[in-house]
């Protein structure tokens, strides 16, 4: 049994939440409490350090100023006669103090101001950052050959090290050389079938559409499994904390 | 000034940001640096206003003497906790480093309790998946077959199941084939649909059109 009192704290509150699975109870309620303190603090703190003071005060000056990095910002070079664009970060930290006032409702409306940079800014960039990343490159990936010619004619050189070993080749290997283009190739277009609303999903088009479902069912069975495992793999690593390093009782 | 300066801001740095990735020269290559940091900036300010808005609530909760204000005063205490500790004995900017005080709240009382949190779903989304996956219609059928050769296919389970199959043609196969090529196709319409609905909604909120976010005046 772990002589750690931080260990031993852990063990509480793993089991505290744990509690939660026979029912409801103040035990469960005061470390989800806790959670939610823990959780807006640990944010609270790292984006302190991590956004405020190296993108704030750091390229403005204000540490070097206070004697607390040993690099001049902004302001030192504006009293330079040196522009610095790192100067207009004032501005932000104006924006960022609008933001709190939402926390008075009578002026409250001010945080729209900064709010919108944060929607101007994520709108701008994930516009063109989607368009290449999903919209390009995944297209880019599905124009492919029907099948895949480089694979089949490896399939001949990974059966005769297989067979070495007394072994045939693998179903997954099969698959991939002689359907797996053809299957992403249909399985995207008919999925995008079924996403295009514009046209009554009838004849020809209505039956692609229900092929592209069925496509759509795999995918959400195959995510739903690999996140159900996920989740397992997590309980599982809370079980053997407890049974390991906490009791002991797995080495 | 409620409305119009947020759409000009809105349109300025999105206009910013799409010009610089097609002229990345100066000065939109600053510019749009500045915004990017603008953007961090902000949004620490927009942590701290839910951690503040939090305290506000859980401070009034205590005040007023509601139902459970007793947990508002954990919550509060934890806040502070983590904060004073993180801002001022952690050794400034090398809070993250092992062995500081941020470091040890962070791997005795954070951790375990997200973990726990998010291992207690694996309980809930079986007794989900029980109501969900009944195979209704062959639809359902489908999605639950997969779900299965997924699960059973990354556990050694799967491959006893399917002992009497000759190597390399048991679950944990098929369970590649399913993840590798069915699962990647449908994933790959929804992220190509994804991407379109993302482009047009983004122009809609440079231009204008989309105001939901100004409290959808």
């Amino acid at each position: 049994m772990s002589s750690e009192f931080g260990v031993w704290l852990a063990a509480f509150f793993t089991i505290g939440i744990a509690s939660f699975l026979y029912k409801d109870n103040p035990l469960y309620k005061f470390c989800e409490s806790v959670f939610v303190g823990i959780s807006a603090g640990y944010w609270a703190v790292a984006l302190f350090w991590e956004n405020l003071i190296a993108k704030m005060f750091d390229s403005l000056g204000i540490s070097y100023f206070f004697g607390l990095w040993p690099e001049k910002g902004a302001l030192q070079d504006i009293f330079s006669g040196v522009w610095n664009w790192n100067l207009l970060h004032i501005l932000a930290g104006i924006l960022g103090i609008m933001m709190l006032l939402r926390l008075f409702p009578k002026i409250g409306w001010i945080a729209r101001w900064p709010l919108s940079v944060i929607v101007g800014s994520t709108a701008g960039l994930w516009m063109i950052t989607y368009f290449q990343s999903n919209f390009l490159s995944q297209l880019q990936k599905t124009v492919v050959p029907l099948f895949d010619i480089g694979r089949i004619n490896e399939l001949s050189e990974i059966g005769a090290a297989m067979s070495e070993q007394g072994r045939a080749i693998p179903f997954d290997a099969y698959f991939a050389a002689y359907l797996g283009n053809l299957i992403l190739i249909f399985g995207t277009l008919t999925g995008l079938v079924y996403f295009y609303f514009s046209k009554e999903h009838k004849g020809v088009f209505g039956k692609t559409a229900k092929v592209g479902i069925y496509f759509l069912m795999i995918t959400f069975g195959a995510s739903f499994g690999y996140t159900v495992m996920s989740r397992m793999s997590l309980l599982i690593g809370r079980l053997y904390f407890l049974f390991s390093t906490w009791l002991g009782f797995v080495n | 000034m409620r409305r119009e300066i947020p759409l000009i801001l809105t349109a300025i740095v999105g206009i910013t940001f799409f010009i610089q990735f097609f002229v990345p020269h100066s000065p939109m290559r600053e510019l749009s640096e500045t915004f990017s940091d603008w953007y961090s900036i902000i949004s620490a300010f927009a942590i701290w206003l839910g951690g503040l808005n939090l305290m506000k609530i859980s401070f009034e909760k205590v005040y007023k003497k509601d139902k459970d204000w007793f947990f508002a005063v954990t919550t509060i205490v934890s806040f502070f906790l983590i904060l004073i500790v993180g801002l001022f004995f952690s050794g400034g900017r090398q809070y993250l480093e092992q062995g500081s005080g941020y470091d040890w709240l962070y791997r005795n009382i954070y951790s375990p309790l997200s973990a726990t949190m998010f291992a207690l779903l694996a309980f809930f989304v079986a007794s989900a998946s029980y109501r969900a996956f009944r195979a209704r219609n062959a639809q359902a059928t489908v999605l639950l077959l997969a779900a299965f050769i997924v699960m059973a296919g990354r556990t050694p389970f799967g491959d006893w199941i399917t002992i009497y199959l000759p190597e390399g043609w048991r679950l944990s196969n098929l369970s590649n084939v399913i993840m590798n090529y069915f699962n990647v196709a449908g994933q790959r319409a929804i992220m190509i649909g994804i991407s379109l609905g993302i482009v047009s909604t983004s122009l809609r909120i440079i231009l204008g059109i989309e105001r939901s976010h100004l409290g959808g005046e």
